[in-house]
């Protein structure tokens, strides 16, 4: 199941992506994925799909100049390209002509060459410097003169009398090390600039030279609230290619266990989402439930955040006998006690306040900035790939599907909160009727994938999560990339700030819910 | 009730017998320095103790409990380590008025603090225009958070310390009004006298009932904003700011500032059991004269201490409850609901006053 | 005269901690300078407030951070030692938790938060990551172990470390601060000659600035 590419040339993507996007209705940039073929040049991937018909696309381009590559930029059409194409640019050097801002994000300016190309020397390049990374306020465009030569301006991002606020890389609320720069006027938020990669680890670089099994222990770090649904993408990936298919007792589990780790990463949401908006009481009330959760998950694979669970084929251990009556009683909890979480939290005057109304996304504005998840369909879009491009035990099971219109921050709460009970009642669809049978496929100990590209999607807890791999038939991958599912999230930070109080970006913030390692990969 | 000016007034003829009368005054007021100061530590550890065990019950946690018995020395272990720290000096701040700031705070504190009359005739500053001057040294407090945020050098502390600005001279309006409102019903602004008229007749907020206790939730609301505690908490806000306005006050300069906080917290819910709950005066229940002499047994401070801790334990339920306003809502939520509130009900006790309408 | 003695922690024996060695090897070297006794009495009292009010910095930057979350929730409760309060600033924290990963873009945001912090202040490395580099050893922008850029006092590996891991680092750090001088001598000398070149740092800036 190797995906199919539309090849078109860079001189010619523009006016292709202008038609794709008006004619044939593909509103939705899925992914935009950086290349380096060798010989043949670098280039990008595109892939797109439609809202509204569900079709996809796969457009691949490519730039043969290796030494001065410029493809022509599509962040006109769609916004989430900015981000992804100044991705590209950092870790391939791509140059994306008219582009209104060429700056790096993940790696530090004064960074040596480019990294995911596969002739970079940046080890020997770059060494640890403990400067302090520079963070230029003006930009370049490069752009095509009339007669084709390609010529560059200056762009300036943040003015010189503007009162810029670093929010981050280490401040309370941005969970981790985002590093948001906020242009304030007095406490209004004019616009939110982004600046990634503190927690880069380089991930699709190590990929490439690990074996297939051992990929499977980073998935897990990226995106560790989401832990069990990163690593069931990669393995079903991986499966996909190989053709192998997994025993139904393995998708019953699988199935369950993502849901379960949805209902956690959606209480942590809830703790984190009150203590940024200061009732820190109700951090408490969820994290109890969180640790019922973790029980259960250490009883039947020991770990409690990251669990090393899914592997290509089936699962690590079989379950414990208990496994069913201890994820009841669970269930049965969090049920009983939900309504304690809108008691000290929600039914109150002040959080509905700063909730309803704050940091609207319109629909059309979440489809181009790509904001799947809950963040998606609280702006009125269904993007939900268990019911797009369902996989595993989805189709045999009935969910509603959750979804608002406002936008607001309330919606996205509310969303989250509704899942926890949706996916309550996904699990005790199938808790009691896993099947007998054996939880891991037998396979030969060393994996070659056939030649190809290949990609799968889940629903992670914070949205779409994709995994392509391509593959030239050996035994470690050619290029893994990840879809992240918080880089639009982050991303949409500017669109829903503008014109907010301060105090509500990091309200904004915390309802996005985004884990900065799955940004930075 | 036990007068304590009988104490004071003895040792002070006790000593005039001997040393000539200026000198007598200048041993008092040493003493009296002295006990302020001791009772300021002893009640600022208690405070903090208490906060850490309450707020560990209303969320299902334990709290202290390994120094000492109950965690009861967790806070002189604090003390400790929080002498023995660094203080940074910043290259560019303004280096005097960065260590001038936690002083005016304290100062604050510290003058409002000696306006509570403790017992019957244990007061240390008492004034005919005693409520006139609580609401005029509490203001100082302002000025120390401004300049902590200015002289700090950096952004976060500056918004903490712009947002504290605005808060509190908002909210101090509501306190003057409220207080203006039970200045009404009491007819003078003499702290002791307040209290004496209330154990004399019954408690103002009894007393005043509607409007009285309409002025007693405002005050609390009032008074919550003016500690900067939660709700209103938002000149420090944890998860917006990092610590607001004393984010880069280390050691005991930022001790200074989380021993007025709770101080303060104090002194709000001491002014609150004052003037709206009777301060010393006992609980009495017209007719029930056995209970009544039962009551009277218990010495005012312990009535007054139990009082200010009751209020206190209010400010902490709503503290660990409550989410955090934004500046905005903070600001509406004073000029649109509470001034306007508060205006009408000065009105309303003017007329409850007028015809002798109280309880 | 052995005047520092064995540090003690509430109902944990002595000998169920591990690595005990190189604690005797500290107090050792710590009781061959010799003080007198008021000193020493006056350290114990120090020592005995600062091991039991460690404020740490509220610092992540990946899943271990997680774990630090669920060791302030309910379940493990780390106000019960006097870990309570988790500072935001750096200036008013004691102890910095490295929580996961340390990239080379964050290591000179990292070292900057140590040096805002205010002496004395401890480091202690959290999981796989901050130990040695971890899983991502082979990345181009992971930094391998912490240790190349601050004093680390604790390690405490695992991917991530258990919160019962976390406690026991943190207990083993207060075994070290309560064998710790206060008054008059010096404790650790590799942080002495850290801190030398800080100031060198610092004089230099300051020279610069004056010069400009």
């Amino acid at each position: 199941m190797t995906l199919e590419f539309t090849t078109i040339a860079p001189s010619e993507l523009h006016a292709e992506m202008l038609r794709q996007k008006n004619e044939q209705k593909m509103d939705f940039l899925v992914n935009l994925i950086g290349m380096d073929w060798g010989e043949e040049g670098l280039g990008v991937i595109y892939m797109l799909e439609s809202t509204e018909t569900g079709e996809t696309i796969n457009i691949k381009t490519v730039a043969e100049d290796r030494q001065n590559p410029y493809i022509p930029t599509v962040s006109d059409l769609w916004q989430i390209a900015n981000i992804y194409e100044r991705e590209v640019y950092d870790f391939f050097g791509i140059k994306f002509l008219n582009h209104p801002d060429m700056r790096r994000i993940f790696l530090r300016e004064d960074w040596v060459g480019y990294p995911l190309r596969k002739d970079d020397q940046t080890e020997l390049l770059n060494k640890l410097r403990m400067s302090d990374a520079p963070l230029s306020d003006t930009t370049k465009e490069y752009f095509l003169t009339p007669d084709g030569k390609v010529a560059e301006k200056t762009n300036t991002v943040w003015g010189a009398d503007e009162y810029v606020v670093n929010v981050g890389p280490q401040h309370p609320s941005t969970h981790g090390v985002l590093h948001m720069r906020a242009s304030l006027d007095g406490e209004v938020v004019k616009r939110v600039g982004l600046v990634l990669g503190y927690i880069h680890r380089g991930v699709e670089k190590i990929s490439e030279s690990l074996t297939y099994p051992q990929l499977l222990a980073l998935t897990d770090r990226l995106d560790y609230f989401s832990a069990m649904q990163n690593r069931h993408a990669l393995c079903m990936c991986i499966e996909k290619a190989m053709g192998l298919e997994v025993s139904p007792r393995v998708q019953y589990i699988r199935t369950i266990m993502d849901e379960l780790q949805r209902v956690a990463s959606h209480l942590i949401y809830y703790a984190c989402m009150t203590m940024d908006t200061g009732a820190l009481t109700a951090f408490f009330y969820t994290f109890r439930e969180r640790e019922e959760i973790c029980k259960i998950f250490e009883d039947n694979f020991g770990g409690r955040v990251i669990q090393n669970y899914n592997t290509i084929g089936g699962v690590m251990y079989d379950i414990q006998p208990d496994f069913a009556a201890e994820v009841k009683k669970v269930s049965a909890n969090i049920r009983k006690r939900f309504h304690e979480y809108q008691d000290i939290y929600t039914g109150n005057i002040i959080a509905k306040n700063r909730m309803i109304g704050v940091g609207k996304i319109s629909r059309e504005d979440a489809i181009s900035l790509g904001t799947t998840g809950p963040v998606g369909r609280a702006s009125g879009w269904m993007n939900d790939v268990r019911r797009r491009h369902p996989y595993a035990l989805y189709e045999n099971v009935e969910f509603k599907d959750i979804i608002r219109t406002e936008g607001d921050t309330n919606a996205r709460h509310w969303n989250r909160m509704e899942e926890i009970l949706e996916s309550l009642n996904i699990i005790d669809q199938l808790i009691d009727n896993i099947p007998e049978g054996e939880y891991q496929a037998k396979r030969k100990p060393i994996i070659k994938l056939p030649e190809g590209s290949y990609y799968q999607a889940v629903e992670s807890s914070r949205g779409e999560l994709g995994v392509f791999i391509e593959s030239k038939g050996d035994k470690t991958p050619y290029r893994v990339h990840y879809r992240s599912s918080s880089l639009p999230l982050a991303n949409a930070m500017d669109t829903a700030c503008r014109g907010q109080k301060f105090a509500d970006l990091i309200a904004i913030g915390a309802s996005m819910d985004f884990v900065i390692p799955d940004i930075d990969r | 009730m036990f007068d304590f000016s009988i104490v004071s007034k003895w040792f002070h003829d006790l000593l005039t017998d001997f040393i000539p009368e200026w000198l007598v005054i200048g041993i008092e007021c040493v003493i009296v320095l002295l006990f302020i100061i001791v009772l300021y530590a002893i009640l600022a550890i208690a405070l903090i103790y208490l906060e850490r065990k309450i707020c560990a019950f209303f969320q299902c946690r334990i709290g202290p409990n390994r120094v000492g018995k109950w965690g009861l020395l967790q806070v002189f272990a604090d003390v400790f380590k929080m002498l023995s720290k660094e203080i940074i000096k910043m290259r560019q701040s303004d280096r005097m008025l960065h260590d001038m700031a936690p002083f005016f705070i304290l100062t604050a504190s510290f003058l409002t603090f000696s306006c509570i009359p403790w017992n019957k005739g244990l007061e240390i500053l008492d004034f005919n225009v005693g409520i006139f001057f609580f609401i005029a040294v509490s203001g100082i407090g302002v000025i120390g958070i401004l300049l902590a945020g200015w002289a700090s050098h950096s952004k976060y502390p500056m918004i903490g310390a712009m947002r504290s600005g605005a808060q509190l001279i908002s909210y101090e309006l509501s306190i003057g009004m409220t207080m203006l409102t039970m200045l009404l019903l009491c007819g003078t602004m003499q702290l002791s006298e307040i209290v004496q008229q209330q154990a004399d007749y019954g408690w103002n907020i009894v007393r005043g009932h509607v409007p009285a206790v309409l002025a007693f939730i405002i005050y609390l609301i009032a008074g919550n904003a003016e500690c900067n505690r939660g709700p209103f908490d938002l000149p420090e806000a944890e998860s917006e700011l990092t610590a607001g306005y004393h984010t880069e006050y280390s050691g005991m300069g930022f001790g200074f500032f989380y021993l007025a906080e709770y101080l303060n917290l104090f002194i709000c819910a001491a002014m609150a059991a004052t003037i709206f709950l009777g301060g010393w005066a006992p609980l009495y229940f017209p007719g029930l004269d056995g209970f009544n002499t039962i009551m009277s047994y218990i010495p005012g401070f312990v009535w007054f201490f139990g009082k200010a801790f009751f209020v206190v334990f209010l400010l902490m339920w709503i503290r660990w409850t409550y989410p955090r306003l934004r500046i905005d809502q903070l600001l509406s939520l004073e000029w649109k609901y509470l001034m306007p509130i508060s205006m009408f009900n000065i009105i309303l006790m003017a007329i409850v006053v007028c015809f002798g309408l109280t309880l | 005269m052995a005047l520092i003695k064995k540090p003690n922690i509430k109902s944990i024996p002595y000998e169920e901690f591990k690595d005990n060695e190189t604690l005797e090897q500290m107090i050792d070297q710590l009781n061959e300078n010799g003080t007198n006794v008021i000193v020493t009495t006056a350290d114990q009292l120090m020592n005995w407030g600062r091991s039991n009010s460690v404020w740490p910095m509220n610092f992540g930057t990946s899943c271990c951070a997680i774990e630090l979350m669920a060791m302030g929730a309910a379940r493990f409760d780390m106000a019960r030692f006097g870990f309570e309060v988790t500072r935001t600033s750096p200036r008013q924290a004691d102890l910095i938790l490295v929580c996961g990963t340390i990239t080379y873009k964050m290591a000179p945001v990292l070292k900057r938060l140590y040096d805002q912090m205010a002496d004395p202040k401890y480091v202690i490395a959290i999981g796989g990551c901050t130990c040695t580099g971890g899983p991502f050893t082979k990345s181009y922008h992971v930094v391998k172990g912490v240790d190349k850029i601050l004093p680390v006092d604790v390690y405490v590996p695992g991917c991530p470390p258990r919160p019962e891991a976390f406690y026991y680092g943190m207990m083993q750090l207060q075994r070290k601060m309560k064998i710790e001088n206060y008054f008059g001598t010096v404790n650790r000398k590799e942080i002495d000659a850290y801190k030398r070149e800080e100031e060198k740092k610092e004089k230099e800036v300051i020279n610069t600035e004056q010069e400009a």
